[in-house]
This record gives C-alpha cells, structure tokens and sequence, in this order.
C-alpha cells in the first residue's frame, strides 16, 4: 500500500542566467515500513526532492510541476496543510546535529515546545513522553540528561537528541538528509541501526539521502539514483547495486572503492571532462631520478604534540595531548596510510611532518636529518622542496585571486629564480598535462573549476618542487565518489612513475585499502597498531581495529 | 576536454559578467549615487573648465556684484545661477574649487589611514602574539579618543611646531595627518579579523609548505583576500573624512580662508545667514550632504553585494 506518492514532481531555480532544472518529472512510490534511499553525487537533486516534500525550497526555487499524495492528500501547492503537516506528520532529521538544535535551550525545553505545538498535551504529560522518546532512542539517565543543554552531548547523542525531536509527535513519515555524515564510523552504525529499528517498530516510511553507497547497502529497502535532477534508476535495493540497468548507475558503482579486497586501478566508465591521455613522460624528463634504496625516508621518534589552553587555565595538567608518543617509520617509495575518526590526531601528525607545527617533544628524521632542528631559512627551503602536501577542502587550498598558471608558477619560481620564461610555461603545461588537466586550464581562476578539478590542480602545484613525499589530508573526503575513484587513480599512477613517497591520511578504511602499503591506526592520539596493510584487514590485532573493521559500511554486505 | 566555455574572457567581459555588475545595475541607488558621485568628482577636478568664473582671481571680482542673490530670486543675476558671496565671488564657482579641495584631502586622508591600519592590521592577525596584543590594545586606545578630538590635538601641536608662514601652507598636510591618524583603527580591526580567517585556509598553509615568506603570503595571498571588507568601509569612511574636513575647517583650524573647502564656505557664509544672505551657507552645506549622502550609499551598496552572508 503506497503511503507517499511523488508524481512528476519537477523543481526549478530560476538563476540569473538560466533556469537550472533541480528535479526532473521524479516519481517515486514509499510505502509504510520501508527505507528508501536516495543516492546521488552533489548536486544531483536529492535534497532538492526531500526539500520540496516538505515544502522548504529555498529562494528562488519553485515547484514547476507535479504532486506530492500522502495517504490521500494532496500535501504539495497547499502551504497551509504542509506547516500542519511538518513536525506532526513528517519528521526531518538534518545532516549537522550541531547546527540542528538551539544551543540556548535545553533539549527538554525544545522536545516540550515541539510535542506541546502539535499535540494537546499539558506539561507533565509532554515531560513523561519526552523522557520515554529519549530512552527509546538509546540515551541512558533519560531523566537527567532532560535538563542538559545540546552541548553537553557528543555528536552521536545528539544527533539521537535531534532523531527524538523528529519522532515526538508520532510521525508517518521520516525524512533524513544525509544523518550520519558529520559522525564517525563507530557512530554512524550506531545511528543506522537506530533508524532501521524505529522504521519497524513505529512503521515508518523512511526517506533517507545520502551519497555513501556503504550506507545505503546495509541500510535501505529500495534505492533510487540521480543525477543532475534525473531518476536514473530505481528499484529494490540488492537488485539496482548488484545488476546496475543504467550505465551511470554501473560507474557510480564501480567507483566505490571495496572493502574485502585491493584492486590495482578502479575502473572508471564516465570520466570527468578532464584529457584522456595520462602523460607523464615530459614530467618525468624533468624529474631527477631517485633509485630506492631499502631505506626509511622518514622516521618519527615518540613524537608528542600537546595544545594547551593557558587562555582559560593556567593548569597544564588540562592540556589535550593531540599525538601522544608516536613512532613510526615511512620506507621510501612506500604509501603509509593513517587512519584514524576525527580527533585522533592524524592531521596533526601531518603538520608536524610538513614542518607546519612544532611538536612538543620528539623528533622527525627526513632522510636522515632531523627536521625539527633545522634552523636556517636556506635548510628548510631545501626541505621543504622535498616534502608537499594536498590538503582535504579543494575550495580552500588555492587562492582564489590568482590563475592557476600562477598558482603553479609560484614554487617554481621560488626553487628555481633563474627559470626562463619559456621554460616555465612549458613545466607549467608539462605539470597540468601530468595531471590531466587541459592546457587552457592555466589562464582560468580557481572558482571556474570543479571540485575535482580543482584537487588536481593542488596536485599539480605539490608536483611542482618535485617533492620526494607527498603528504595527502583526506585529499578525497569532499569529492564524489566517481571524482574520488579518478583522483585515487591519479595519485597511484603518479606514485608510481615518479617513485613518491606517500602519507595517506583518511578515515575511510576502503580508501586507505585501496590506496596504501602499510597503515597505522590512531586513536586519541596514540598509535594503536601498524602493520601491512592485507595483513590488517585480515588479521586486526587491535581490538579499536577490529571494531572499525566490523562497523564500516560495506558495499558488498548486499551480497549476503 | 574542459566543459567550461572555451573562450577566455578579457577583463572588460569579466567584469560584465560578474555578480557586481548585475546586482550594479539592478539597484536604482547605486546607478543614481555614482552618477551623481561622477559629475561631482569630474566638476570638481576639471573646476578651471568647468566653472565661468575663477573667484581667485581679485581682477574678476566686483565689489558691486557682493552679497547678489540666486537668479531665481528677484534680486538675482543670470550669470551668478547660486548667487555671490560677500566679496562678489560666483558662489557655484566657489563651492566647486572648495570640493576640490575637500576631496583632495578626504581621499588622501583615508589612503594615508587606510594603508596605516590595513598594514598594521594584517600584520597584527597574522603574527598574533605581543605585537597583534599591543596592536590592537593601541586601536582600542584609540578608539576612546573622538576623532575630532584627536585631529584637532594634532592641528594644535602642529601649530606649535610650525611657524605662522610656513602653517598656512602646511594646513592641508596636517589636516590630512589629522584626519588619516583618527580613522585608522576602523582598518586595523576589520584587516585583521579577516586576516584570522584567511590566514587558517589551506590555501595560506600551501604557501608556507612551498616555503614562500611571511611577506609574500601577507601581501600577495591574503591581502587580495582581505579586500573587499576593507573597500566597503573605505568608501563609508572616505564620507566620513570629508564631513571631518568641512568639521574642522568649520572650526578654524582646517584649511586657510585663502583656498576654501567646503567646510570654510560654510563657516565664512555662517556669519551671513542672520542678515539675511542664506545661500552663502546654505549651498555649500547642501552640496556636502548630497556628496557625503551619495558616497555613503554606494557604501552601503557594495556591503550589500560583497558581503554574501547579507544576501537573502
């Protein structure tokens, strides 16, 4: 029995320049009991449906055409009905859970307000049943916990908090944008199998958007693909990931990098609008050859980082140790990955590596020398040649003021103030090449490029100074999944026709899978276990290992 | 092959087809405010051209043409179209020779701060530590000290140190100090509040990662960032600058009788106005208003485009 029924639903925003058909004619059918996923890149439309469910289209988006039925009401064009109907009705949970309650009030206060604006309940009444929701979404003390505030919560609880808030007035429907995607791994299970538990204890009809192929595997009944405001495809879940129709349907699913075992290149079917041909003989020409030598290129040496927060105390007992006591030792030529959930000092450990933070105590050999020591300008320019990094936030890492043939031209300028002119265009056109970006790329600013594009051409200026290691944050976290698959490519490919060294940080276990030689896990800033990376997944030591190993979304949990 | 459009724009198509341009001319007050803006600054440059008559030149000047009203009025004379003042100068004349004189010194005064503060500023959010505490504990110093204050204690010293015959010649260099040394703060605090966000992009780390040098990141990477905030009130404090000018010289110790700005017209004509010669003040004080109102919209108008957080 069809309880919510989207027919021909089209939404348009009309922009300054063209009209930008968010959705196109979507039909979709949910019945009572099922999750529903949706499933696209960015930009694909997927929060645009959700959003028009509930009628909050932003400015200066409309609903073209099209209806929405829930049970037997026509709940789009009719603004009244939908207010009645939002919060009652539909429950919405939102990605960020800090941003999705009022840091002001406590979560007592706000579950009361919602239950007594829908329901006529007096304020002993919505109290018990506040306090029941709360502990039916798993949080413990519910009494106590009552009368705290959003920030005494963790991420998880409170994104807990946030799902009661949906739940309190017994909701039909539940809508949630992307609700694990702010949470770590260990989290987001949890939260998954919250949501699947309440879909069958309360009978829910559960639209869940995400973009992780993991999540929609282990989590949803029925799955529907955008792209660009299409449907592509939609059907029973197992069905639509294991014999993808649809040729986008297939790429997107062949992107997702596997958890249960290595592949040596992903298989790409739409490329991103990027040159075919990866040429990296002329780079290469340039490069001087280093032969590896069985030796460690970087040692760290109980490697301590505090940050101290003598603003509020003067106790440095209260400092957070960010890296406690690491060691660790990268061969040359090797891809070291380190993994870790947020917190767990990863990024940190980079800095320290890249010479942008000092540690608080320990040292770093780079090639035998100590690069904590190095004080002279004209040794850490020598150093700093040798060490690039590529950072998450592709909109953050290149100056939007200057061109890209700038951007580029920068550190060879620096290394090299003697280059020609002429010499410097053709490197400049060697190092695009390299990374398959067009040549009419160099004379373009930053914001005319897609995020893809965009890691890429931070690729290009790392490979600049022809650096022997090449530390990469998360260099894929913001990028689609079939953008992440070609990026992914790039690196190995670069790897291993320039003979990089690579410090691959991620908290995407697949990712570093795929990516990587040997990996370290770090927890609160302690090194838990390193070790080769098949021998990791099959063998974790480490009981925080194996818990991220079991909890992971796995794409291939379709398969049983 | 890259999907955006393969032309390349030059910078004119760039800027027409910039989000400036657009939110420009949909906004009525914009268009009308820098026109307005554009025929003041042209009239006011190319004065000698513009005007009929040059009211410093002594063997122009009648004596008989004083005190003659607007032409409208009954009494007026067709070539006096806003009336003399009480030595026969066109006041129309007059009144543009003295914005001249009053934007020369609100711009070079809020350049003279706005480098100031804005160096002061980025350095200060860039290195932190003692030098941005006492940085910024100086413009909070400052703060606390009315600008017209501090510009007519800085007039006051000036006239001690300098003697009678060089002051007159002086005026217009201490007015500008003056003015330029009590608005900087507003650049300080604003530079280096932009300068903290920027200075944690990635973009800023790349840089120091290649090895590039304090200098460079702050003058070559985050200043061009830091921009448009700073335009948005250096364009607000470019009216407040010239409403300080006419202040002053109202006051006295602007600049000299001699080479008038609008501020002196309007103290000179002030003597006037019981005795019936209102125009003598009243023109100059409405021009001051239209220039200072005008510049003080597109202000207003560019916060609105280059603040994106305002849009709706």
């Amino acid at each position: 029995m069809t309880f919510l029924k989207i027919n021909n639903l089209s939404v348009d925003y009309k922009m300054r320049k063209e009209t930008v058909n968010a959705a196109k004619n979507i039909n979709i059918d949910i019945k009572k009991g099922e999750i529903v996923g949706l499933v696209g890149e960015s930009g694909s439309g997927k929060s645009t449906v959700a959003n028009a469910i509930v009628n909050l289209i932003d400015e200066p988006g409309k609903v073209s055409s099209g209806s929405i039925l829930m049970g037997e009401t026509n709940i789009s064009g009719n603004p009244e009905t939908i207010v009645q109907y939002r919060g009652k009705k539909i429950g919405l949970i939102f990605q960020d859970p800090q941003t999705s309650l009022n840091p002001i009030l406590t979560i007592g206060e706000q579950l009361i307000e919602t239950i007594q604006t829908h329901l006529n309940l007096s304020s002993e009444d919505a109290k018990n049943k506040a306090i029941n929701l709360l502990k039916e979404v798993g949080i413990k003390d519910a009494e106590k916990r009552f009368y705290n505030y959003p920030h005494q919560f963790s991420g998880g609880m409170r994104q807990r908090v946030v799902i009661s808030l949906a739940l309190c007035c017994e909701p039909e429907l539940l809508i949630a944008d992307e609700p694990t995607t702010a949470l770590d791994v260990s989290i987001q299970s949890q939260i998954l199998e919250l949501i699947k538990r309440l879909t069958k204890e309360r009978n829910l009809a559960v639209i869940l958007i995400t973009h992780d192929m993991g999540v929609i595997a282990e989590t949803t009944d029925r799955v529907a693909v955008m792209k660009n405001g299409d449907l592509v495809e939609i059907g029973l879940t197992k069905q639509v990931l294991v014999e993808p129709k649809e040729k986008y349907t297939k790429s997107l699913v062949s992107s997702v990098p596997p958890t249960n075992k290595k592949i040596s290149r992903f298989t790409i079917i739409e490329k991103e609008n990027v040159s075919d041909q990866n040429n990296n003989v002329k780079i290469l020409n340039r490069w001087s050859k280093k032969i590896i030598v069985d030796q460690n290129l970087i040692e760290i040496k109980n490697l301590s980082k505090s940050f101290d927060d003598s603003f509020f105390t003067e106790n440095t007992k209260n400092s957070v140790m960010a890296v406690d006591d690491v060691s660790l030792n990268i061969k040359e030529g090797q891809s070291f990955g380190l993994v870790g959930e947020s917190g767990s000092g990863k990024t940190t450990i980079a800095k320290m590596v890249v010479n942008l933070f000092k540690p608080s105590s320990g040292d770093i050999y780079f090639d035998s020398v100590n690069v904590t020591k190095i004080k002279k300008n004209k040794d850490l320019l020598k150093f700093r040649k040798q060490i690039q990094m590529i950072f998450q936030d592709p909109f953050s890492s290149l100056n939007g003021r200057l061109k890209v043939k700038e951007i580029i031209a920068e550190p060879i300028k620096l290394h090299n103030p003697d280059i020609k002119s002429s010499d410097l265009d053709s490197y400049i056109h060697d190092l695009l090449e390299s990374v398959e970006l067009t040549q009419q790329s160099a004379i373009r600013y930053p914001h005319e490029f897609s995020g893809g594009q965009r890691q890429r051409i931070s690729i290009a200026r790392a490979l600049a100074t022809q650096p022997r290691l090449l530390v990469c944050d998360e260099p894929t976290s913001a990028l689609d999944v079939s953008i992440q698959a070609q990026i992914l490519n790039l690196l190995k490919d670069l790897q291993e026709q320039l003979n990089l060294t690579i410090l691959f940080i991620s908290h995407d276990l697949p990712v570093v899978r795929q990516m990587c030689d040997k990996i370290a896990v770090l927890k609160d800033g302690k090194l838990c276990e390193v070790s080769e990376t098949e021998e990791l997944f099959k063998n974790p030591k480490h009981n925080y290992t194996k818990e991220l190993l079991k909890l992971m979304p796995k794409i291939e949990s379709i398969y049983n | 092959m890259l999907q955006v459009d393969n032309k390349t724009l030059n910078s004119w198509e760039r800027l027409r087809d910039s989000d400036i341009y657009f939110s420009f001319i949909k906004s009525p007050t914009a268009i009308v405010s820098s026109v307005i803006l554009l025929i003041i600054f042209f009239c006011s440059f190319f004065v000698e051209f513009v005007t009929p008559h040059n009211p410093f030149d002594p063997a122009s000047l009648s004596l008989m043409e004083a005190f003659t009203p607007p032409s409208w009025t009954e009494d007026g004379m067709a070539k006096f179209i806003l009336g003399t003042d009480g030595q026969g100068r066109d006041m129309l004349s007059t009144i543009l020779y003295g914005s001249r004189i009053s934007l020369i010194v609100g711009f070079s005064a809020i350049i003279f701060s706005l480098i100031l503060g804005v160096s002061l500023g980025l350095t200060a959010g860039y290195f932190g530590g003692k030098y941005e505490m006492i940085v910024m504990r100086l413009t909070d110093v400052q703060l606390t000290v009315p600008s017209i204050l501090m510009a007519l204690l800085v007039d006051g010293i000036a006239r001690g140190i300098i003697s009678r015959e060089m002051h007159d010649e002086m005026a217009i260099y201490v007015l500008i100090f003056a003015i330029g040394i009590s608005e900087w703060p507003q650049f300080a605090r604003v530079s280096r509040a932009a300068t903290l966000v920027e200075k944690n992009k990635d973009y800023v780390s790349a840089s120091s990662i290649i090895g590039v040098s304090n200098l460079l990141i702050m003058f070559k990477h985050i200043l061009p960032n830091i921009m448009r905030p700073i335009l948005v009130i250096g364009t607000i404090g470019l009216a407040l600058a010239i409403i300080a000018e006419s202040t002053l010289s109202f006051l006295g110790v602007g600049v000299p009788p001699t080479t008038p700005s609008l501020g002196t017209l309007i103290r000179l004509g002030n003597d006037f106005l019981f005795s019936g010669e209102w125009w003598i003040t009243f023109f100059p004080a409405i021009f001051l208003v239209i220039l200072a109102f005008s510049i003080n919209l597109l202000g207003d108008w560019m916060r609105d485009t280059l603040n994106p957080r305002l849009k709706k």
